[in-house]
């Protein structure tokens, strides 16, 4: 299932910051874990979360410093800041209210079979848990 | 071979603007994990690196996602100094220390004459006729210090600039004589050549090099001139704010603002030119690209009028100094379309529109050379009119031998580099001439 461009690109900050506050991370650990968390739904293009984590960090939600990885050479990691985390408790709030809209819609309207077994599913299967309130 | 991929993907990706080498380690760390992955999930080694290339995505579209985020970036900014990633900024600071205490010296150097009680309104002939002296061998020094050059260069060099300095004021001139106009308007003509000499180290004879200096003049002359605007508001802003307190700041203006800042701007436009080389593009290309079409039908225009309204070029005292200044105008927007050309590039219309400016001013000066030869002999021959008719027919001959070898080249038989170096190789003729108008001219006609 292809997800529209446009949703992609409002989920990746949410997405990125709470990995992020998960733990410090890097480029291709991030990609990872979106892999993982989205169940293979979301494969973002590799190279296009470079500009994202970019603006993440003009922005002052993240931090980036380098260090010395396993390999030996220099990769840069990044490490969300207060900011950040203000910033992702207020997205986690909008995104909320909009999937308690369209919820409330859904479950409203006759959905086909496929569909209504695809809620079903959704609604039943406990997500990996994202919470950044540690 | 898979080091060898990557290096070759990561030189693609260096080569975008927007996406600086920070970020291509980064990128490349990346890439390296996910062969990592590929390879250990069973894939070979160059499978594993064609599927990661393309699971990075397009090139083009992630340079555009990165401009988009660092549009910053593609206004290149010139960074003089330490550039992005920190790299060593000890060579370009110690130039810029150099290149101000050089400005400085120029500054100072203007003013001691003043200590042997010579000032500016007592003998302006001195001064214009030494003005180039206090700043072009400083620059000379400049370019010796920076690009090192060989024992002879150096004695040459030095040699010249004495000899200038001897022509320029041993000679009995006239105060505010023809002889001593020329020589004041030539002379900094003649020494710029020497200074192209020092800028090439110890390469002149090589016409890349001298094309190079032809570029650097170019963009020297705008950086010059837009150092001078900012001046000028800068001056203009001094004298009412403390006009606005009734101090009035003409004298200072004129006896140390003006001619230190002039002579240092020099030096200091002339190490911004050198910092930024091709990291910002060069403007003299782009101003020829705008106005050689805007000449082009204005000589084509002046011709059908003549030739509409059977209106002769009518002769006036003055007229050859006009025509002079049009096929300079003309050479110089030629000089510079051709600094920029790529030889290897295929011809296109701006090639036959510079064709016919050419060919235009070509006939537009034909004509008034016809009509002043009618009359030269009646008026006789003064310096100034001497030396407006050499400078005419040095600068007919380069444009019309530069003509040829573009049609040439149009048609096919003759690479583009030809042209080139005929204007390379015709820049020691400008220093010649300005030479003999300084150093021929005065005893020839008696320094009136």
């Amino acid at each position: 299932m292809d997800i529209n461009k446009d949703l992609v690109a409002a989920s990746s900050t949410p997405l990125v910051l709470a990995i992020l506050a998960d733990g410090d991370s890097y480029g291709y650990a991030i990609l990872k874990r979106v892999r993982e968390l989205s169940r293979g739904r979301m494969e973002w293009t590799d190279g296009m979360l470079y500009p994202v984590l970019h603006r993440l960090e003009r922005l002052g939600y993240i931090q980036a410093h380098w260090e010395v990885s396993e390999s030996g050479r220099r990769r840069k990691y990044y490490r969300i800041t207060k900011r950040g985390r203000t910033q992702l408790a207020e997205e986690r709030e909008q995104w909320q209210a909009v999937d308690a809209t369209l919820r409330g819609i859904w479950s409203a309207l006759a959905l086909p079979f496929s569909a209504a077994r695809e809620l079903l599913t959704l609604t039943l299967t406990p997500a990996p848990a994202l919470c950044p309130c540690r | 071979m898979l080091e060898e991929q990557i290096e070759r993907w990561r030189s693609y990706l260096l080569r975008r603007q927007a996406i600086h080498s920070v970020d291509v380690e980064e990128l490349t760390d990346h890439l390296r994990e996910q062969v990592a992955a590929l390879v250990g999930a069973g894939l070979a080694e160059d499978e594993a690196f064609l599927v990661a290339v393309k699971r990075m995505g397009d090139l083009d579209s992630l340079s555009r996602e990165f401009a988009r985020e660092h549009s910053d970036r593609l206004w290149k900014q010139l960074v003089v100094g330490p550039a992005d990633g920190g790299e060593p900024g000890a060579s370009a600071r110690r130039e810029a220390v150099v290149a101000f205490g050089l400005a400085v010296l120029a500054a100072v150097a203007v003013k001691l004459p003043e200590l042997f009680g010579l000032t500016l309104d007592e003998d302006p002939g001195f001064y214009a006729r030494n003005v180039s002296l206090f700043v072009f061998p400083l620059l000379a020094g400049f370019f010796v210090w920076k690009r090192g050059a060989g024992p002879a260069t150096r004695r040459w060099l030095a040699a010249a600039f004495v000899a200038a300095a001897v022509f320029a004021n041993v000679y009995p001139f006239r105060p505010e004589g023809s002889t001593e106009i020329l020589a004041a308007m030539h002379l900094p003509i003649a020494l710029w050549i020497v200074v192209g000499v020092a800028y090439a180290g110890s390469r002149w004879g090589d016409a890349g090099v001298r094309m190079d200096f032809i570029r650097f003049s170019g963009e020297l002359f705008i950086y010059y001139v837009l150092i001078a605007l900012g001046g000028g508001v800068f001056t203009g802003l001094m004298a009412v704010l403390f006009q606005a307190i009734g101090i009035d700041i003409e004298p200072f203006f004129e006896r140390w603002l003006l001619p230190c800042g002039a002579l240092g701007a020099v030096v200091i436009a002339s190490w911004l030119v050198e910092a930024k080389q091709s990291v910002i593009e060069n403007m003299a290309p782009v101003l020829t690209r705008l106005f050689t079409p805007l000449f082009a039908i204005l000589l084509i225009a002046y011709l059908a009028t003549m030739t509409w309204t059977g209106r002769g070029i009518g002769f006036q005292r003055d007229l050859l100094i006009a025509f002079d200044l049009l096929l300079a105008v003309v050479l110089g927007l030629l000089l510079y379309s051709i600094s920029a050309r790529d030889p290897r590039a295929p011809r296109n219309v701006f090639d036959w529109m510079q064709i016919v400016l050419v060919v235009s001013a070509l006939l537009v000066d034909a004509m008034a050379l016809w009509t002043i030869a009618a009359r030269i002999s009646e008026l006789g021959f003064t310096p100034n009119r001497v030396a407006a008719l050499g400078e005419n027919v040095i600068l007919l001959v380069n444009l019309a031998w530069s003509a040829v070898l573009y049609v040439r080249f149009l048609r096919g038989r003759e690479p583009f580099t030809a042209l080139e170096r005929w204007q390379t190789n015709y820049l020691p003729v400008y220093g010649v001439w300005a030479a003999i108008v300084v150093v021929v001219f005065p005893p020839l006609f008696g320094y009136i």
